[in-house]
């Protein structure tokens, strides 16, 4: 009997769905999982060790923020705090060469790239700009229009493959982005072009108010990717060295010329969406509660003491650094910030054209006419 | 591994130094064939681009010629062909992409306009984005429905894209080819209706550069402006004009944005009357902006209000119903009659 197939058609699912329960390696509790983990693999004493630190750096920048937001410093903040293992694990298994395509909600993760934290949140404190410059961290400016940023990725990492670039590009989105259509167009495309590409999905099981339930039908996330013919993990997205591990796994598909993986990480954000929101309008403290128990700094706090691989001393140390953090943020916030106006024409096009030329000397013309006769 | 880089030849030019006819397909054919031959960063893609040459045969024989590294089908998703060519352009590659009719390049309007217009900007000019958008654009070809948009305001109110539309066969490969030099994200479009039509003419860069408007008939009572598919009609509108007694200036656009004030003015000026023409509905239409700038620059000098004549406020009509829709010779002479000329005792 011969098989009614198109071409190109492969019939086969082996290998592409994720498994039934979210992969973990280090438990709630800070105790190695007894389980093997699929490809997972427990990282090196060292790579845990700094991805712990790299956590509590990237919450104290988090907690300082979302305080920056109450004294006005900051227009908004979407805190990722709950979400730390993400934000550290997905950025760390990167090289310098690679990409990383943050939203808004991934400041901890653009700060973890070795981005300045005050230049992370120029953007969230009203200036025009992302605030660093892409080029020279290899990381796309946050982005806030949702799942867009997926194409981005796609055709980044597409186009170091057409020119044999050693390049992967690591995207991160939210539960609640997987419902638009450029998430499906770029796992699509990605599928389609074996693009060297990460989405990391960062399921917190809300979009801002709207809990998973009403995003999809789909038994999980992951799930989706065979859809695509993209392998995909579903992980604990509390346990920072599932995180690491799964990307690291990713990572070196995509650049032996494995194509994309899809990560669904299931984790919590504690804060409400961001200190505009009020999120106990839509869920219980019960369920925070039940979160906090799982947090993932605590985790892996547990497991490094256990193992002696962390003392009092280096946890004094660390935090002391945190603080050194938190006040040179607090820092330049507090400074008073110098915009220039004419700034706003500049970067329109490659060069101002002649009617915004006009536009710059009508606007500084005015604020000429306003200032105080001195 | 091949790369884009060792799978470019030299620059070939196919242009021939010789006047021959060429239609506009055929031009904006070799501007495409030009560009990838010229800069190994060029790549072009879209939906059936590759294979087939596109629906209009626009990208006829690039995929067999320059491999399909430089010039390849996309899955079926605008925006995904958008969005992935501002990742392309963001990792060193110049996309010339196509979609494959006005109304079908809705979907990647948040790309283009989140995105592909603001990305310079938000990134003080650390990101530059050197993406053309092609459009084959407007009616008078007996489309169906979703085949005839003339959806050009929508990117012209976009601050940060450039628009662009050719009128001649010779300026098709010219804006073309300026195009994919140009470092600022391009929405290029193309009138359909004029993909045959045919003029002798060499292919050649050279020439009026891509953000300045040209006149295409020199004249001095009057100013009638037109851009794409509407400069033909123009053009026989001001020949017919001549019969009345009305020697018309009839000038092409080129670039919708930004908008080339001083050419405008300029003609303005001398004649004192002017009449703007697209096929787009005249409400909040491009014709809008051409009258209020007009009107604001040269008031003095107007011996009568700028008028339009556009396309009626009404979804595209289907085939049979479309002349009655679009801007005609006749609709052109009426309005220019109504420039409240000397003599006349309104
Ligand atoms: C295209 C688009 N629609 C709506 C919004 C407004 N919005 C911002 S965040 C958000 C929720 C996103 O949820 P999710 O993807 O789960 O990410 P999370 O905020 O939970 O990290 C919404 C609706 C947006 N930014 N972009
Ligand atoms: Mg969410």
């Amino acid at each position: 009997m011969t098989t009614l197939a198109h071409p190109g058609e492969t019939l086969s699912a082996d290998g592409l769905l994720p498994s039934a329960a979210p992969l973990a390696l280090i438990d709630a509790d800070g105790r190695l999982t007894p389980e093997a983990a699929g490809e997972l693999t427990l990282p090196a004493p060292g790579v845990l060790r700094e991805l712990h630190r790299r956590m509590v750096l990237g919450r104290r920048f988090d907690t300082q923020a979302t305080a920056l937001t109450r004294q006005g410093r900051l227009a908004v903040y979407p805190s990722s705090r709950g979400q730390d293992a993400c934000q550290v694990g997905a950025v760390l298994p990167l090289r310098d060469s690679d990409w990383l395509f943050p939203t808004y909600r991934d400041s901890v993760a653009v700060v973890t790239r070795g981005v300045p934290a005050e230049d992370v949140l120029a953007l969230l404190r009203g200036d025009w700009h992302c605030g660093y410059d892409p080029y020279r961290y290899r990381v796309a400016p946050q982005c806030t229009p949702l799942a867009t940023n997926t194409l981005h990725a796609v055709g980044l990492a597409h186009a170091a493959r057409l020119q044999a670039k050693d390049q992967v590009a690591l995207v991160m989105l939210g539960d609640g982005a997987t419902s638009e259509g450029d998430t499906h167009e770029a796992l699509n495309f990605a599928g389609v072009w074996k693009a060297p590409v990460v989405f990391l999905v960062q399921n917190n099981g809300y979009a801002i108010s709207v809990p998973l339930a009403k995003q999809t039908a789909a038994p999980t996330l992951a799930a989706k990717g065979i859809g695509y013919g993209i392998p995909s993990l579903l992980i604990d997205g509390n346990d920072a060295a599932a995180v690491y591990s799964a990307v690291r796994v990713a990572v070196d598909r995509a650049s032996a010329g494995g194509g994309p993986t899809l990560i669904e990480a299931v984790t919590y954000r504690i804060e409400a969406h961001t200190n505009a929101d009020d999120a106990t309008r839509y869920r219980s403290s019960d369920e925070v509660s039940t979160w906090l128990e799982r947090d993932p700094i605590a985790r892996l706090t547990a497991y490094l003491s256990a193992r002696g691989l962390l003392d009092d001393a280096a946890a004094g140390r660390l935090a002391a650094e945190a603080e050194r953090l938190a006040d040179g943020v607090r820092e330049r916030m507090n400074a008073e910030s110098t915009v220039d106006p004419a700034e706003l024409f500049e970067h329109v096009y490659a060069h101002p054209t002649a009617a915004l030329e006009r536009q710059r000397a009508a606007l500084l013309a005015e604020l000429q006419e306003q200032e105080p006769a001195s | 591994m091949t790369t884009v880089m060792s799978a470019s030849a030299s620059a070939e030019e196919t242009a021939a130094a010789v006047p021959a006819p060429v239609t506009m397909a055929a031009a904006l054919n070799a501007a495409l064939a030009d560009s990838l031959a010229a800069d190994d960063r060029v790549v072009v893609f879209g939906e059936d681009v590759g294979t087939l040459g596109g629906v209009f045969r626009i990208t006829d024989g690039l995929a067999s010629r320059f491999g399909e590294r430089r010039v390849f089908d996309t899955p079926l998703a605008e925006a995904g062909i958008v969005g992935t060519a501002i990742g392309m352009a963001m990792n060193g590659l110049v996309p010339v992409v196509e979609m494959q009719f006005d109304a079908f390049a809705y979907p990647a309007f948040e790309q283009v306009t989140s995105h592909l217009a603001k990305l310079r900007n938000r990134t003080r000019g650390r990101l530059a984005l050197p993406v053309v958008i092609r459009v084959p654009f407007g009616g008078g070809i007996g489309g169906v429905e979703h085949h005839s948009d003339s959806s050009e305001a929508y990117y012209t109110h976009t601050p940060g894209l450039r628009v662009v539309t050719p009128g001649t066969p010779a300026d098709a490969y010219r804006l073309l080819r300026q195009a994919v030099a140009c470092p600022d994200p391009v929405l290029f479009f193309e009138p359909k209706r004029r993909y045959w039509s045919r003029e002798t003419a060499v292919l050649s860069v050279d020439g009026p550069p891509v953000d300045r408007a040209v006149v295409r008939r020199p004249g001095k009572d009057v100013t009638l402006i037109a851009y794409g598919g509407m400069v033909a009609t123009a053009l026989e509108a001001a020949a017919a004009a001549l019969e009345e007694g009305w020697d018309v200036e009839v000038i092409d656009l080129r670039s919708l944005s930004p908008f080339d004030d001083q050419t405008l003015t300029a003609s303005v000026r001398r004649t004192g009357r002017a009449v703007v023409v697209h096929e787009a509905a005249g409400f909040a239409g491009y014709g809008a902006e051409v009258a209020a700038r007009l009107t604001e620059q040269c008031f003095h000098y107007l011996e009568a209000p700028i008028l339009r004549v556009t396309g009626f406020d009404i979804p595209y009509p289907p085939p049979h119903l479309e002349k009655f829709h679009l801007p005609s010779t006749d609709r052109i002479l009426d309005a220019i009659a109504r420039l409240q000329w000397e003599g006349d005792n309104a």
